[in-house]
């Protein structure tokens, strides 16, 4: 049941690079990610690609499959029409190293600036008592596999090399909604630190990154709108601006 | 290829080779002692073989049950790996797993939560009471997140402390080590290349922690990503260290089977855990066939008891799909060779008839995600096909168990997957989590106390020398052997002669292609350049899977009796006499040389923590007669 499929390949490294066109047979069930394995172990076999687990857990071979940033793992050949060719190239938002392989340590740095899960300094092993509802919205958020191709996709740097620097993207947004939605964090501010350091309010909620995310995590609806409401209501409305002055703590009305 | 190539020189306290629990668990208490330590991973961080596991991490917290507690889980344990366990190992890990699972929730881990607010705890294979504390069927990804995070947070105190966020923990991603050094008979530092460019790396350090999981890609079929190419077991060997019991490798049974792509695939022990049967193309539930002697008093051998126990836990016995992983491995094996197989070469395995839609997707989300998506499987309404899939091994590297020291290898400490003994003949599910936790802590605490009692060791300029030659040299020859065909071939060679069900004639003529190869790759040639070249990674690897393949099938020829993760067609019985000796595996630099030694003997406390009618199915009669020491 296999057939030959045209398969265009970005080939290149971080100065130079360009399409470059091959014949590769596709047997039944196979995803993408097969028949690039294909090609590299009969035709290019220093033809650069990530991946890990093949089972769409761990989000390390993202890059754009005609155009849309995917898994090449979970993109089933067949999804595609007869004839139709196949264009794999790498992630536009970050650096190429070389073929599909691109550097992608800005998420990294980004991580080290979300601060970190703070409990109670007195909560001891074993004690910790939380309601799975309660749990459930960050869980939502911790489903995150750390594909990237949120980041990828969000066009405030897709484009725009200049808005790295001051916005974290919709993967750290997630990240501090996890924090400050998590049953057992005392930090305070992090909705407002979103703003301040993160660059929240760039975003203007297009939901691309949430259409992009394998994990189906409602990204810009459980996690960005929330975070924007609260800041907009802390900032605009003088009796909350009061309260959360005289109460020194945010997110409680 | 230019002949220079740049190198970076490093100088830490601690090195750790992996990523994954045991690495991050290990690099978190190294640092936590005050020392400077390095993580070096094949991969992203965070991306490795962790984030696979699914069904939980196995601890005695008694949430569920309050039953439970450690004596039982070593029970479990011993049982599970048919008594050939290292004691000590399967007492530490019973004792300490439920702490390490409460320290996650410190560093923000959410696991799923009883009425009460407290962890929940899931039914597994092996284990006597509801043990598994788990994050939906993600629990893996849970766990590296978690440990990732911690990491993250040492790192941003460093900064406010020193200015430098990488001043005492380093990670140093998409790094290969090719080398353990050593002067002087003591480990000196690693050497290595980055993946991205080929530039060389030298660490120099006092101690050095592998934790660089399985070897389940020498096998055709497995659920193990492409970095388990047992690179820790291979660079023990090679830095005198010993492997134990190789031949014990464990076959889950149940991965996907069709489509072709997705062979191998884990489906997780929970989908049986929360009521999913086995059947054949008869429509039977055939696991009643299969239960062991040794298992008769506590799985069900008619299905109204076994239903019945999804309600009544107290008053019946457990469901025959929920024995140890090897008995249904094997029966699924019998199964299909019985010609009562699914159309693709499998078994049916079906949760739909005992769980609402609604319940699967809420528990079992990735495995309904999975199906659905690359195989075009319903699970809420129709059964999986599955079958056996290369998952874990139990052997590995021969350790101290209080402290993780390789034995034989000074400096060197393993954890995780890569080390042996903790298992035995067979893992229960859960416990490679647990066993992860526990010993990677345990080996952090073992390197940060050998740094502070010994000097390090000057690598001389001559090993430095040495090393880097070994990785110029695939580009220095050409028109020799594609390293990804003699990667296949080595595959088929274990599928079909070091696979599930092995005979002596088989192993031979397995040992012998083995070797075969082993010639042959002295000749891999690799195109391209150093940048990112997975050719070239992969003829690193594959020296490594070798050398595994070789200590596997020159292990299971001398073990001629059937126990655990090791099934001889020509030996079909478990012999008590086999229960008492390891097999040892050494490298003498041309070939793996096994030989046997005797297992530890239990002490009597724990010795006396089982009925006698029990360890007579196991002992010989001298050993029931001491009772321990």
């Amino acid at each position: 049941m296999s057939k030959k499929l045209t398969l265009k390949i970005w080939r290149g490294n971080a100065s130079q690079g360009g399409l470059k066109e091959v014949e590769v047979e596709a047997n039944e069930g196979e995803v993408v990610l097969d028949v690039i394995h294909r090609v590299q172990a009969t035709q290019m076999g220093d033809l650069a690609v990530r991946w890990n687990c093949k089972a769409g857990k761990c989000g390390s071979c993202s890059m754009e499959i005609n155009g849309k940033p995917r898994l090449a793992c979970m993109t089933q050949v067949a999804s595609f029409a007869d004839g139709e060719a196949i264009t794999v190239t790498p992630l536009r938002a970050f650096p190429v190293i070389k073929d599909l392989a691109t550097d992608v340590s800005f998420n990294y740095k980004k991580a080290m600036e979300v601060e970190s899960f703070t409990p109670p300094a007195d909560l001891k092993p074993g004690e910790a008592r939380m309601a799975q509802v309660d749990v459930e919205r960050s869980q939502e958020f911790r489903k995150c596999i750390e594909c990237f191709l949120c980041q990828d996709t969000c066009h405030v740097i897709r484009d725009h090399e200049e808005n790295k620097k001051s916005f974290a993207g919709p993967r750290f947004f997630i990240r501090i909604a996890e924090l400050d939605m998590h049953p057992l964090d005392i930090l305070k501010n992090r909705k407002k630190k979103a703003q301040a350091e993160h660059g929240l309010g760039m975003c203007n909620i297009t939901k691309c990154c949430t259409e992009v995310c394998p994990e189906h995590i409602r990204i810009t609806d459980n996690a960005i709108i929330p975070l924007k409401e609260r800041v907009v209501d802390e900032k605009y409305d003088p009796i909350r601006w009061l309260g959360s002055k005289i109460q020194k703590r945010e997110g409680i009305i | 290829m230019s002949e220079k190539v740049a190198m970076a020189r490093h100088n830490y306290d601690v090195v750790v080779i992996g990523a994954g629990g045991a690495g991050l668990r290990a690099a978190v208490e190294a640092r936590s002692a005050g020392l400077r330590v390095a993580i070096i991973c094949k991969s992203l961080f965070g991306k490795a073989h962790t984030v696979m596991a699914e069904g939980g991490v196995a601890a005695s917290m008694g949430n569920v049950n309050e039953n439970d507690g450690w004596k039982v889980h070593f029970r479990d344990t011993m049982r599970g790996g048919k008594f050939l366990n290292h004691y000590r190992m399967a007492e530490l890990h019973a004792k300490e797993s439920p702490d390490r699972v409460w320290e996650l929730e410190l560093w923000g881990a959410l696991f799923d939560r009883t009425k009460e607010g407290k962890i929940s705890q899931r039914n597994f294979g092996g284990h006597e009471y509801p043990r598994l504390a788990h994050v939906g069927d993600r629990t893996g990804l849970e766990l590296i997140r978690t440990m990732q995070q911690k990491i993250v947070a040492m790192q941003q105190a460093d900064k406010k402390e020193f200015g430098d966020a990488e001043s005492y923990l380093k990670v140093f991603a998409e790094v290969t080590i090719t080398d353990i050094l050593k002067e002087n008979g003591k480990v000196a530092g690693v050497y290595g290349y980055r993946r991205e460019d080929g530039a060389e790396l030298l660490f120099e350090a006092g101690a050095v922690i592998l934790a660089t999981g399985g070897v389940g890609k020498t096998f055709k079929i497995t659920s193990n990503s492409w970095e388990g190419t047992g690179d820790g077991h291979a660079l023990a060997l090679k830095a005198g260290g010993n492997l134990v019991d190789m031949e014990f490798l464990q076959f889950h049974p149940t991965g996907m089977v069709w489509p072709p792509s997705v062979r191998g695939i884990l489906v997780t022990e929970s989908v049986r855990g929360e009521g999913g049967v086995l059947t054949n193309n008869l429509g039977e539930r055939f696991m009643f066939k299969y239960i062991p002697d040794v298992f008769k008093d506590k799985y069900a051998d008619n299905e109204a008891e076994a239903d019945r126990w999804y309600t009544d836990q107290d008053n019946n016995r457990r469901p025959p799909e929920l024995l140890p992983r090897d008995e249904v491995a094997r029966a699924i094996n019998s199964e299909v060779k019985a010609g009562r197989g699914s159309p693709h070469g499998g078994v049916y395995l079906d949760v739909s008839k005992r769980l609402s839609a609604e319940v699967i997707k809420k528990r079992l989300p990735s495995m309904w995600h999975q199906f659905y998506e690359l195989a075009g499987v319903d699970i809420t309404k129709e059964a999986m096909e599955v079958g056996p899939t290369c998952h874990y091994v139990m052997g590995g590297v021969e350790v101290e168990p209080d402290t993780a020291a390789a034995v034989g290898a000074p400096g060197l400490f393993a954890a995780g997957e890569v080390a042996g003994g903790m298992h035995g003949s067979n893992r229960l599910g859960g416990n490679s989590l647990s066993d992860l936790l526990v010993f990677g802590r345990r080996a952090g605490v073992g390197a940060s106390e050998y740094v502070k009692h010994n000097q390090p060791v000057k690598v001389s300029e001559l090993t430095i020398k040495l090393a880097s030659e070994k990785i110029a040299a695939p580009f220095k020859r050409t028109g020799g052997e594609n390293p990804y065909t003699l990667h296949q071939e080595l595959q088929e060679i274990t599928h079909n002669l070091v696979g599930i069900i092995r005979t002596k004639s088989e192993l031979a003529d397995a040992i012998s292609k083995i070797e075969d190869i082993r010639n042959r790759i002295e000749n891999v040639s690799v195109a391209g350049d150093r940048l990112f070249n997975p050719g070239f990674h992969l003829s690193f690897d594959l020296d490594n899977m070798l050398l595994v393949a070789e200590s596997t099938a020159k292990s299971a020829i001398v073990r001629e009796e059937s126990r655990g993760g090791h099934t001889r067609d020509d030996f079909p019985k478990m012999n008590p006499k086999w229960r008492t000796l390891n097999n040892i595996a050494s490298f003498n630099g041309k070939e793996v040389v096994v030989k046997q030694q005797p297992l530890p003997v239990m002490p009597k406390k724990l010795f006396e923590l089982f009925e006698v009618n029990e360890l007579e199915k196991y002992l010989t009669s001298d050993e029931l007669a001491k009772g321990g020491r």
